[in-house]
């Protein structure tokens, strides 16, 4: 091994370790130009810190690796979006996040979520209950089956609340209509006696969204919370989030593998692909200079209406299995670019820009000559 | 993003492996484990449990045992020795000997090829009645359907023990009536299951799919509609037979069993009753054993064969 | 609602005619007549059954009458018994059958709900284990098997609890054990499973991320769902528990309608068993219209739509 080669590896653990400290820094010049067009502002606080996550399952075929190493930060008022395919490990680092990995077959094994400062993987079940619902929320993908069909809507706002806060039975019903006035539902002291069934699936979901936000959580992660709707469904309540975060400044972990969402509410955006995340970056950033083979091939897969008349390109291929993961990078065996060195070795993490990293060795110097030559 | 991946260390990034795949590289294929057939996949998975492999082998030596048991035996099943009567277990006779002296060894496997026969007839002919009936309701839809569900619903309201030994008192007991008179009732359980079935299966995606990739009509009976039709059905007659040779021991208990020389399980129970307490326990016990021992295999093997044939839980 | 229970108490209706349309036919598929002189030796007894069921009258007739007996509850004459009724046997045996059957029904759903829902909070555990191998012991041992096998242990060799009769609840406790452990086993596999599945629902998960209590998440959102379908067989397993006291109480010695009921099967006596026999399938259907009442009251869903025929 040469000099060069050692310096620029050097380099690259740097850059990997002011990446970690920094975590994307906030309040820069480039961010703000972006965000020129909303209002939000984004604060300095950081809601939640995830550091190398590593979440496991233990099956009959074997122990499947569903989160290997997951990083990210998330800051007050903020929306991040998780995309991928399905099986990519994004629902489970939400659900670890919330401490609901099912036991005993889910194993947390490395890794800290760092809910404002307190560890969350290491407390205790009761410890953890008095933040879920409380301090951080979620929303399930399909309010068919979310809500319970035997207990009245009423009864499935207020128990989370009585369960947390001392308040009146008269004033978590208040409380709940209220809620369910926010996420505009008609008639709400009526509708608290009804059952679920008796509401249309759109209905469903803004009532589990009210659930949700009930006890007034700073973080909510919402685990693709429109795939199951109608399209037109689905735009009003991407515009329900919108109004939410303005009133509420709440921030919100976004699951799904709709770019046409993401494009719409996200702030940041966190490509995963078979158990970590590839890329990582401002909206823009990704959307218009993506640099992982997956992220461009994601966006290609996606019809844009300024890209009329080209065509669509699926990914070849199916995500590795998580069974035995490979230990180079996952997505070689579906990309164009690959190179001996993917199989070998995972790609060390390089900063594009202060708000944009990604993990692929085609930013390697190396690589970027092998491009210049053919 | 990673940072404490166990990946080589910078030195290890050769500058050599800078250099791109050849074209063939993508060989996603690769990690797709091979498919094996529904069946083969069910039969792996039913091996696997061992309860129900157990209840498999204890069947299949029960049925030897009654097809070859009374054959070498030396003594008969029905002739009476009357100096040898209520014998405990010994050397000569296994399971000692009953009230009239005959061997209890010998009649318990008789007995074994009745409460059988009864149970796999049950079996056989409500699967013959109950997939005509419920097919035909299942497959027209529509009027025909529910009139025909309105019957089963009437006809599954019955009270079907007390059905039977209304019809076991009137065409008076023997081996046929028992099982003409358990399958009058039990045949609707089946149509049910049935017309269930094939009303899921007939609006499935896939059968859409295979047609509409022009898959001949009799490969997607084969490939789609059997495997996914034939799981709960199996069940269904797997565990047909117990309940069937529950209802022969019953029915055998309320005194209409197969007369008085021959011998089921059920028989030989309720003749023993009476001397339980004057201690020839062996009487009542091998019976008992045996009845208990093929219902408890039937239905380990049915919810063996339950998980193993269901569709969903394949890994 | 109204609609659906409606449609229930058609269907109940339905089912009873049936039974007892099919009772007529049946005794009158006996070669000759079931009230030969053949089978009484008393002439009176021969005369009230021919009056009481009208066996010089056109079919037609014999069939309306033998109806009307039914809707008002008179079940006739015995042929054994002289100078006693079906009624009376009925108003002597029933409300004891009719204890032994809830007393076993309700020791059956509470030590079956107790245990499956222990056994799918520990799957795969130790408990888990052990709960499923009594279920599959006690669904496969015949109750009479269970019944002699408590009397000779409990009863003769400890003598820890009397064998026979209905005299006092220390006399109850054999009899309803051998009853119950069946339906038992049956009911906790069937929580068991149920639970199981419950437990992987969204809104078992919405529970948990609201931060309720195991307890409140157990009982109010998983118990409450996965005890539908153990309502659903409550019917059928009625039938069970009453066709299992006709040989329960003829090993117990207990004065119940069973022991009428196989005494009258070992003597052919026609009347005592069509009367019970529709008696008892009444009962019944009526049973399963209760659980169904239950069922539709418990479910929310049920008033708008009735899923048909998923067997």
């Amino acid at each position: 091994m040469n000099k060069h080669q050692l310096d620029h590896a050097k380099e690259q653990i740097k850059e990997r370790m002011d990446e970690v400290d920094k975590s994307l820094p906030v309040g820069t010049s480039v961010m703000q130009k972006n965000r020129k067009k909303t209002k939000k502002v984004r604060s300095d606080i950081k809601v939640l810190q995830v550091n190398n996550l590593q979440v496991s399952f233990r099956t009959y075929g074997g122990e499947v690796e569903a989160v290997r190493g997951v990083s990210f930060n998330l800051h007050q008022g903020e929306t991040l979006a998780i995309v991928g395919e399905s099986g990519c490990g994004k629902s489970v680092t939400s659900n670890a996040i919330m401490g609901l990995i099912p036991q005993p077959a889910g194993i947390i094994k490395n890794g800290s979520v760092l809910f404002k400062g307190k560890e969350l993987t290491s407390m205790s079940k009761s410890q953890l209950r008095k933040i879920q619902g409380v301090d951080i929320s979620m929303i399930f993908q399909d309010p068919m089956t979310a809500l319970n069909p035997t207990l009245t809507i009423g009864e499935q706002l207020t128990e989370g609340l009585r369960t947390h806060k001392r308040v009146s039975k008269q004033e978590a019903k208040q409380k709940a209509i209220e809620m369910l006035e926010l996420v505009g539902i008609p008639n709400p002291t009526e509708r608290l006696k009804q059952f679920p069934h008796q509401f249309s699936g759109g209905m469903r979901q803004r009532i589990v969204i009210a659930i949700a936000l009930i006890c007034e959580p700073e973080l909510l992660i919402a685990d693709e919370p429109t795939t199951a709707l109608d399209v037109t469904i689905q735009a009003q309540i991407l515009e329900l989030f919108e109004e939410i975060q303005q009133k509420t400044n709440i921030s919100i972990i976004l699951i799904t593998h709709d770019l046409g969402v993401v494009a719409k509410i996200a702030d940041r955006i966190a490509v995963m692909y078979a158990g970590k995340i590839v890329e990582i970056g401002d909206k823009r950033a990704i959307f218009y200079t993506p640099e992982h083979p997956y992220t461009k091939g994601l966006l290609n897969s996606v019809p844009r209406l300024d890209l009329v008349g080209e065509e669509l390109q699926p990914i070849e291929g199916t995500p590795p299995d998580l069974f035995s993961p490979p230990k180079g990078c996952p997505f070689t065996a579906r990309c164009p670019y690959a190179m001996e060195v993917c199989e070998h070795v995972y790609p060390f993490t390089k900063a594009i820009s202060e708000s944009h990293a990604v993990d692929c060795w085609l930013q390697d110097e190396r690589a970027k000559a092998l491009q210049e030559l053919s | 993003m990673t940072n404490s991946q166990e990946v080589a260390s910078p030195q290890h990034v050769k500058d050599e492996w800078f250099r791109p795949l050849p074209k063939g590289h993508v060989n996603a294929e690769s990690v797709v484990r091979p498919s094996l057939s529904y069946w083969k996949d069910a039969w792996r998975r039913l091996r696997k449990n061992k309860l129900a492999m157990g209840g498999l082998i204890f069947l299949v030596l029960l049925m030897l045992f009654a097809i070859f048991g009374p054959i070498f035996s030396p003594y008969s099943v029905i002739a009476t020795d009357y100096p040898n009567q209520n014998q405990s277990p010994s050397a000569a006779h296994w399971f000692g000997t009953d009230e009239a002296g005959r061997d209890v060894f010998t009649r318990t496997w008789y007995g074994a090829r009745i409460s059988i026969f009864v149970g796999v007839m049950a079996a056989l002919i409500d699967f013959f009645i109950g997939i005509i009936y419920g097919g035909i309701s299942g497959y027209k839809g529509g009027r025909t359907d529910s009139i025909m569900m309105r019957i089963v619903e009437v006809l599954y309201g019955l009270p079907h023990l007390l059905v039977v030994i209304l019809l076991m008192v009137i065409m008076g007991a023997s081996l046929t009536t028992i099982i003409v008179a358990l399958t009058v009732t039990g045949w609707v359980g089946m149509a049910r299951i049935v017309r269930g079935q094939v009303l899921q299966i007939k609006n499935y995606e896939f059968v859409t799919a295979s047609k509409s990739f022009g898959a001949k009509s009799s490969r997607i009976i084969r490939k789609n509609l059997l495997p996914n039709t034939m799981g709960p059905i199996i069940v269904q007659m797997t565990l047909t037979v117990p309940s069937a040779i529950f209802a022969e021991a019953f029915l055998s208990f309320l005194g209409l069993g197969i007369a008085a020389p021959f011998a089921s399980w059920g028989v030989m129970a309720n003749d023993a009753l009476p001397v339980i307490l004057s201690g020839h326990w062996w009487r009542l016990f091998f019976p008992a054993l045996f009845i208990s021992l093929t219902m408890f295999a039937f239905n380990v093997l049915g919810d063996g064969l339950q998980d193993a044939l269901d569709p969903k839980l394949r890994r | 609602m109204g609609k659906y229970i409606v449609k229930r108490f058609i269907m109940m209706i339905a089912t009873i005619l049936i039974i007892a349309s099919l009772t007529f036919v049946l005794m009158h598929l006996i070669p000759g007549s079931p009230f030969d002189g053949e089978r009484t030796t008393n002439p009176t007894i021969q005369a009230n059954l021919e009056k009481f069921y009208k066996l010089d009258q056109p079919l037609h007739i014999q069939y309306l009458s033998y109806l009307k007996s039914i809707v008002t509850f008179d079940f006739g004459p015995s042929i054994k018994k002289p100078n006693e009724s079906v009624n009376e046997l009925l108003a002597r045996g029933f409300p004891i059958s009719f204890e032994l059957g809830m007393a076993t029904i309700l020791v059956a759903l509470l030590s079956g709900i107790i245990l499956g829902t222990i056994a799918s909070l520990r799957h795969n555990g130790l408990v888990d284990y052990f709960a499923m191998t009594f279920a599959v012991v006690g669904i496969s041992v015949p109750n009479f098997v269970l019944a002699t096998l408590l009397i000779q242990q409990l009863a003769v060799k400890w003598d820890l609890l009397p064998a026979a009769t209905w005299s006092s609840p220390l006399h109850m406790i054999l009899p309803i054990i051998a009853l119950a452990t069946g339906p038992t086993a049956i009911i906790a596999r069937l929580t068991r499973s149920s639970m199981l599945e419950v437990l992987t629902q969204d809104y078992i998960k919405m529970a948990r991320a609201k931060g309720l209590s195991p307890a409140r998440i157990i009982v109010r959102h998983a118990l409450r769902n996965a005890l539908m379908p153990v309502v659903t067989i409550l019917g059928t397993m009625l039938a069970g528990i009453l066709t299992g006291t006709f040989v329960i109480e003829r090993i117990f010695a207990i004065p119940g309608m069973g022991k009428y009921f196989v005494e009258s099967i070992n003597n052919r006596d026609y009347p005592v068993i069509m009367g019970t026999t529709v008696f008892y399938s009444a009962f019944l259907v009526f049973m399963l219209f209760i659980v169904d009442i239950a069922y539709g009251l418990l479910d929310p869903r049920i008033k708008l739509h009735r899923k048909e025929g998923d067997a």
